[in-house]
């Protein structure tokens, strides 16, 4: 087995191991609320239908393509920092970090214009829609707000990696807090891209 | 009259005073060449070298310290409804005060101590020295873990002291009622969803740990079964934990945002929310039970002068009742309004899930059969466990049966059976390892014939307050209400007295313990003749277990 010094102990493996149980552990928590929407859907097939078709497609597929795009900034970087390339790993978190930030802006927007509408939990023209669409629009905002939580929870997550990355601490022999960073991101946009055809597509 | 948030504040003072036995324990310890783990100075003095430590030894002490404080609340809180149900009609306290205090119990006992508990304590104590490591895999995530645990239990706690009421929910959370009611539900909610990213952590570290950490030569199957246990128990608080976690999290959201998941005015289900609840919670009495089973199966083959019958198919059946145990829950709502498929898959696979506990039992029994048993305070607890833990489970397989459920669903019925296997298993077990390692981490021996009187009241007292309450549920007395009707005296008296006897044990036991720890004798570092790794260190163990990795052959 491996060294067991606790003092300067480094074993990529076993980091990578804990960050992939702690994604069970995240997949699970949202598994949940998967297994809420099912049974919501079941139930009420015809209301969210009709519910969905108010929300934007074009901003949830840009949003879409926002994550997709920065998914594959976070690995590039992974790659460019074992290629001993500092500049470019912090140019390629940087661009992560901004499209993360657009998306954000972006679900601003969209909620912000939701809640114009008077579309949200416990508001009167909601609640005259009846019950699959008060449903859905709680189970809309409760997910996509936990997902953008984790949004903002990778935002410091990257930040942090970007200043390690500018110091040294992480280089081309110690990367792995890069790796679970990266493994972090794109949890969240795994579930995105189940969050959306399941909110914006099925209508 | 009690008023139990004067308890409360007993709490503090009980907790506060732990530590300070502890700091005044350390003054009269020995030491060998290596300072020990109890005198070795970090760069923290006082306190902060327990509250900051990242000694893996330290922290299961804290958690001890922390756990044992909790627990003599909440055993005075089941005392009081003891008191209360020992007359029909109001004894101490009103209807909705017993409401509060079965609430606070059950949150307490469940939440604070045998979710953490056996895990939390012995197995940051002696995991990474079993396994012949010198920490946990992440010793900084694991003080984490136990900061986690001390804000959540405050925050759970914090609903006795706000304005409004007290959470009367139970410990269950209940939709519809537990976003209705007017008490201050909120904390108790969000302090449970803190404790479980606590025990989310700890299962992971221990993961990792076993993983990457054993010691040279230590094959999977060359561990011992107190680490298996753990094993199973880590992977079901990683996977079941965060579905709990959300729960909660949707009825903060219905009592906070007004989303309706469970409420049925908004088009939820309130069934589904029992579904969600159990998918946890069923899981967790196995995060309970499993490493109780560990601990059970270290004494008995000490005590027996033995290797264990069939290592494997104990190996084998913990993984089995750790992954079967998954698909249970449903029978915690069988009256609750389910398909007859359901119905039957859920009871055919609770019987199920009794087999691989039946082979533990013979394992243990075939372990003392023809073994030169050696009669001490550990084995006095193991061999008592399994007493119990059979009774336990054998009326849970009462309770499996559909017809008999829907006659014993919600009596005291039910409440003995879970007593039987969460505070009989459990805490027996909890008992057999405290008194099986003390020497070990404390350097010091306890008085023994002290402790084997605080066993054998706590024993009796035990069976004496729960054995009348299988009666009691079969005769028809509906769990939690303070009140019955006239033909249930007797049993009751019975039971209130096996408390109060109970609680002496107890009070034997820990006081003979602290009194020990301070003024015992000097341990030898293998009193037992174990065989496992921490028997081959000093007592108490120096601060990173071992001078030199052992390899192991």
């Amino acid at each position: 087995m491996t060294e067991n010094n606790t003092h300067d102990h480094y074993d990529h493996e076993g980091s990578k191991l804990g960050m992939w149980l702690f994604i069970f552990t995240e997949l699970l928590f949202f598994g949940g609320l998967f297994i809420v929407y099912a049974v919501m859907r079941y139930k009420n097939g015809t209301a969210f239908g009709l519910a969905a078709e108010e929300l934007d497609v074009s901003i949830g597929a840009i949003n879409t393509v926002i994550l997709l795009v920065s998914s594959a900034t976070i690995a590039m970087s992974i790659s460019s920092i074992q290629l001993k390339k500092t500049k470019l790993t912090l140019i390629l978190l940087a661009t992560t970090l901004i499209l993360a930030i657009v998306f954000l802006v972006n679900k601003y927007f969209e909620w912000g214009a939701k809640i114009e509408h008077g579309l949200y939990p416990g508001s009167e023209s909601l609640e005259q829609l009846g019950h699959g669409e008060v449903l859905f629009f709680g189970l809309y905002y409760f997910m996509t707000g936990l997902h953008a939580l984790h949004i903002i929870i990778g935002i410091i997550f990257i930040a942090v990696m970007m200043v390690k990355v500018k110091n040294g601490k992480l280089n081309v022999n110690r990367f792995v807090q890069l790796e679970n960073a990266g493994l972090y991101w794109h949890l969240v946009d795994v579930i995105w891209i189940f969050l959306f055809p399941l909110f914006y597509l099925i209508a | 009259m009690i008023s139990y948030e004067f308890i409360h504040k007993f709490s503090d003072v009980i907790f506060v005073g732990l530590f300070f036995v502890n700091n005044k324990l350390l003054k009269t310890m020995s030491n060998s060449s290596l300072p020990n783990y109890l005198e070795y100075k970090g760069k923290y003095k006082g306190i902060f070298a327990w509250i900051f430590s990242t000694d893996h030894k330290r922290i299961g002490l804290l958690y001890l310290y922390s756990i044992m404080g909790f627990f003599i609340v909440g055993a005075i809180l089941g005392l009081l409804m003891k008191f209360e149900l020992i007359a029909p009609g109001k004894t101490i306290m009103e209807a909705k005060s017993y409401n509060a205090v079965f609430t606070l119990h059950g949150i307490t006992m469940i939440f604070l101590i045998v979710v953490p508990g056996i895990p939390a304590i012995f197995g940051n104590f002696f995991l990474p020295i079993l396994i012949g490591a010198k920490d946990v895999f992440y010793p900084k995530l694991n003080l984490l873990s136990w900061w986690l645990y001390i804000i959540g239990a405050a925050v759970a706690i914090s609903s006795q002291f706000m304005n409004g009421a007290s959470p009367d929910t139970g410990w269950t959370f209940y939709a519809p009622y537990s976003f209705r009611t007017q008490s201050n539900v909120l904390p108790a909610l969000i302090g449970a969803f803190i404790l479980g990213f606590s025990s989310i952590l700890t299962g992971l570290n221990f993961i990792v740990t076993m993983h990457r950490m054993r010691a040279p030569g230590m094959k999977w199957l060359k561990m011992p079964i107190f680490p298996w246990t753990l094993y199973g128990t880590a992977w079901i608080q990683l996977l079941a934990t965060p579905v709990v976690g959300i729960t909660l999290l949707m009825v903060v959201a219905e009592r906070v945002l007004n989303i309706g998941f469970f409420d049925p005015a908004l088009g939820g289900d309130p069934v589904l929310y029992q579904h969600l609840f159990w998918i946890y919670s069923h899981p967790a009495v196995y995060i309970m039970i499993l490493p109780a089973m560990g601990i059970i199966s270290e004494v008995i083959p000490t005590f027996a002068r033995k290797a264990i019958f069939g290592y494997k198919a104990v190996v084998i059946s913990t993984l089995l009742i750790a992954f079967v145990g998954y698909f249970v829950w449903g029978h915690h709502m069988f009256t609750a309004g389910m398909s007859g498929t359901s119905l039957f898959a859920f009871s055919f696979l609770t019987f199920l899930v009794a087999i691989p506990s039946a082979i533990k039992i013979f394992n243990w029994m075939a372990t003392l059969y023809k073994g030169s048993i050696l009669l001490r305070t550990p084995m006095y607890w193991a061999v008592s466990f399994l007493f119990v833990f059979m009774i336990g489970g054998l009326s849970g397989m009462v309770l499996g049966a559909l017809s008999i459920n829907v006659h014993l669903h919600d009596t005291a019925f039910v409440v003995s059976h879970f007593h039987f296997i969460v505070f009989g298993g459990v805490g027996f077990a909890f008992f057999a390892g405290i008194h099986y390692w003390f020497p070990k981490i404390y350097g010091k021996m306890y008085d023994a014939a002290w402790a084997d009187t605080g066993w054998i009241v706590f024993f009796f007292g035990f069976l004496l307050l729960y054995t009348p309450m299988f009666y009691l549920g079969i005769a028809g007395m509906p769990r939690r209400y303070y009140d019955y009707v006239p033909e249930f005296h007797f049993a009751n008296i019975l039971s209130s007295f096996g408390a109060f006897i109970m609680i002496a044990g107890l009070a034997i036991i820990i006081i003979n313990l602290f009194r020990s720890a301070k003024r015992g004798k000097k341990a030898e570092s293998n009193p037992w003749a174990g065989k496992t790794l921490e028997w081959t260190i000093g007592s108490p163990p120096i601060v990173e277990n071992f001078e030199e990795i052992p390899e192991i052959k």
